[in-house]
């Protein structure tokens, strides 16, 4: 249990790990390799699982709605990453002045991220009802007053919904990045007679670079599986107009008990998403990125 | 000594912005003070004249005490299971030298990147296998397996900021790994471990995923599923279901009041996951 180093100070054995480890084995990794043994199988959730090779898969590739699935995904990460950068690192630079009625304004901009993703959702839900919302009462603005219509707009609305809920959390990472700014910086651009704008762009930006990478593969890992949202907000409809994959992957589950197909999913989920946080880490480097975390 | 000018710019797109936040917020608690007649007859912009908390009563009385009472239970024994894993684990990731801790380390940061999406199915299987289906404690386990890598990560950042001084005036003394971690290491690091309590509770509180595939009837629903049912069944009653909205956040609205940075702290957890 003890092993002493040449110091003769005494350190904690693996033992000290090992109730974390299992509990952690036994209920995120081996559900892990479940989902990949699943993946090549065909299970309806009745009978038990039986073995069919690439079938899964080869069926996947063939689905027009799972390659639809894939491209919604990608254009709903993109519009998350396209809205929620500029807005959250602009916010959160200004946010991290200490004037008062900053404080005060940036109390009220995280509450949306008390909120559940549910009640995110149902809460945008209600509000732009078509029937009983605002939308209801904004005819010159959006039309027939239904959001959730046309494919367009649904995309949209779940574009503004995430970037709503989202945001103040990207803002967070960058007011405590841009607090960390050192004020000598600034001081020095001042003496060249450098201007707001420029100082923004020449000192500001890159020294938030760190959790621009941060808040940029949280956007892409969280796209990827928007989930709550659409289940809620559209059930990937009009249609499947949509039903991005993590959304398919349910579906395929808990409505056609295709648990297979659905795991095969899952898999593409987990490589997608893990492929991205290597390339993250790979550019940022993890002692970089825990010290971004600490400035906070 | 310049003094600073005021950032007008800066300041009317942050006014846009609250526009954005405190609109639906508005509608929102507006709505649930009036009753569904009133609603439909003044639109969800206008202020109610008769204000009542009857939406609230009603919510309350059917079935969301259960539904509190369950989130609670389940909150409480997630948050038992991470405070009673994570800090003997992450005292290991920083001090232990074995090659197998720093395995389960590895494997911890591997957890940071799986979406809980993607095993839903397998975990589905698993609770099934387990009869733990439709249970309560089958949606504990794994929310708080999920929970854990962030805290790993949270707290073993903290630990290593204990200078190694220290660890070594408590060996002179004879102090055993237990003694160190008891008398040093859990003490200096208070601070993270509100962080992680914070951060797991409102995984927990806020879970959506594994109650909606791993539990079904009414006394195992949680706050979150209730408000999913709500709007898939009585959707046209908005006044009573954003009431059920309000009564959702109300604790981690509280805790927001009076533990504001333990839960911003915890909310950046959020991010890391």
């Amino acid at each position: 249990m003890t092993t002493r180093s040449g110091t003769g100070v005494s350190r904690p054995g693996f033992v000290w790990a090992a109730p974390a480890a299992v509990f952690f084995g036994l209920f995120a990794l081996l559900p892990l390799v479940l989902v990949v043994v699943l993946s090549f199988a065909e299970w309806n959730g009745l009978s038990s699982p039986r073995f069919s090779g690439l079938g899964n898969w080869q069926r996947l590739f063939d689905d027009p709605v799972m390659l639809k699935s894939l491209w919604l995904s990608v254009l709903l990460t993109v519009l998350g990453v396209v809205v929620q950068s500029p807005l959250s690192i602009l916010l959160g630079v200004w946010a991290a002045g200490h004037q008062r009625n900053r404080a005060v304004l940036s109390a009220i901009y995280f509450v949306p991220l008390l909120l559940s993703a549910a009640a995110v959702s149902v809460l945008w839900r209600a509000v732009l009802d078509p029937n009983f919302g605002v939308p209801a009462h904004a005819e010159w603005l959006v039309g027939d007053g239904n959001l959730f219509g046309t494919q367009s707009s649904a995309i949209g609305v779940l574009a503004f919904v995430s970037a709503w809920q989202f945001t103040p959390l990207h803002t967070l990472i960058h007011q405590g990045a841009a607090r960390a700014v050192p004020q000598v910086l600034y001081q020095a651009a001042q003496i060249d007679g450098a201007g707001k704008v420029r100082q923004f762009f020449h000192i500001t930006l890159p020294q938030l670079r760190n959790s621009i990478i941060t808040s940029m593969i949280l956007m892409v890992v969280g796209g990827l599986t928007t989930f709550d949202t659409v289940l809620i907000l559209t059930q990937g409809g009009p249609g499947t107009d949509t039903t991005i994959s993590a959304y398919y992957m349910y579906q395929k589950a808990f409505k056609n008990f295709d648990y297979g197909t659905a795991s095969a999913i899952g898999v593409l989920l987990v490589l997608v998403a893990t492929v991205i946080s290597l390339i993250v880490v790979r550019l940022s480097g993890y002692d970089r990125m825990r010290s971004t975390m600490e400035g906070l | 000594m310049s003094k600073r000018r005021p950032n007008y710019l800066a300041g009317f797109g942050s006014l846009i912005w609250l526009f954005l936040v405190g609109l639906p917020l508005y509608v929102m608690l507006v709505a649930t003070l009036q009753s569904r007649a009133d609603y439909a007859a003044n639109g969800p912009l206008s202020f109610p004249e008769n204000l009542t908390f009857d939406n609230y009563i009603k919510d309350f009385n059917s079935g969301f005490g259960q539904y509190f009472l369950n989130t609670a239970i389940v909150t409480v024994c997630v948050v038992g299971i991470v405070v009673l894993l994570v800090p003997p684990l992450s005292y290991a990731i920083v001090r232990s030298r074995s090659r197998l801790t720093n395995t389960v380390f590895r494997l911890f940061l591997l957890g940071l990147a799986i979406p809980s999406q993607a095993v839903i199915v397998p975990m589905f299987f698993v609770m099934s296998e387990a009869g733990l289906y439709d249970n309560l404690i089958g949606v504990v386990l794994p929310t708080a397996a999920f929970a854990m890598p962030v805290c790993a990560l949270i707290l073993s950042g903290v630990m290593r900021d204990i200078t190694p001084e220290l660890y070594e005036a408590m060996t002179v003394d004879g102090a055993s790994p237990r003694r160190v971690f008891f008398q040093l290491v859990l003490p200096l690091s208070r601070s993270g471990l509100s962080t992680i309590v914070v951060f797991s509770a409102l995984q927990a509180w806020n879970g959506f995923l594994f109650p909606l595939v791993l539990t079904q009837s009414a006394g195992t629903k949680v706050i979150t599923m209730g408000l999913y049912d709500f709007q898939t069944e009585h959707g046209v009653d908005i006044p009573g279901m954003l009431a059920a909205v309000v009564l959702s956040m109300l604790p981690i609205l509280l805790v927001y009041l009076f533990a504001r940075r333990a839960l911003v702290q915890g909310l950046m957890g959020v991010g890391g996951k």
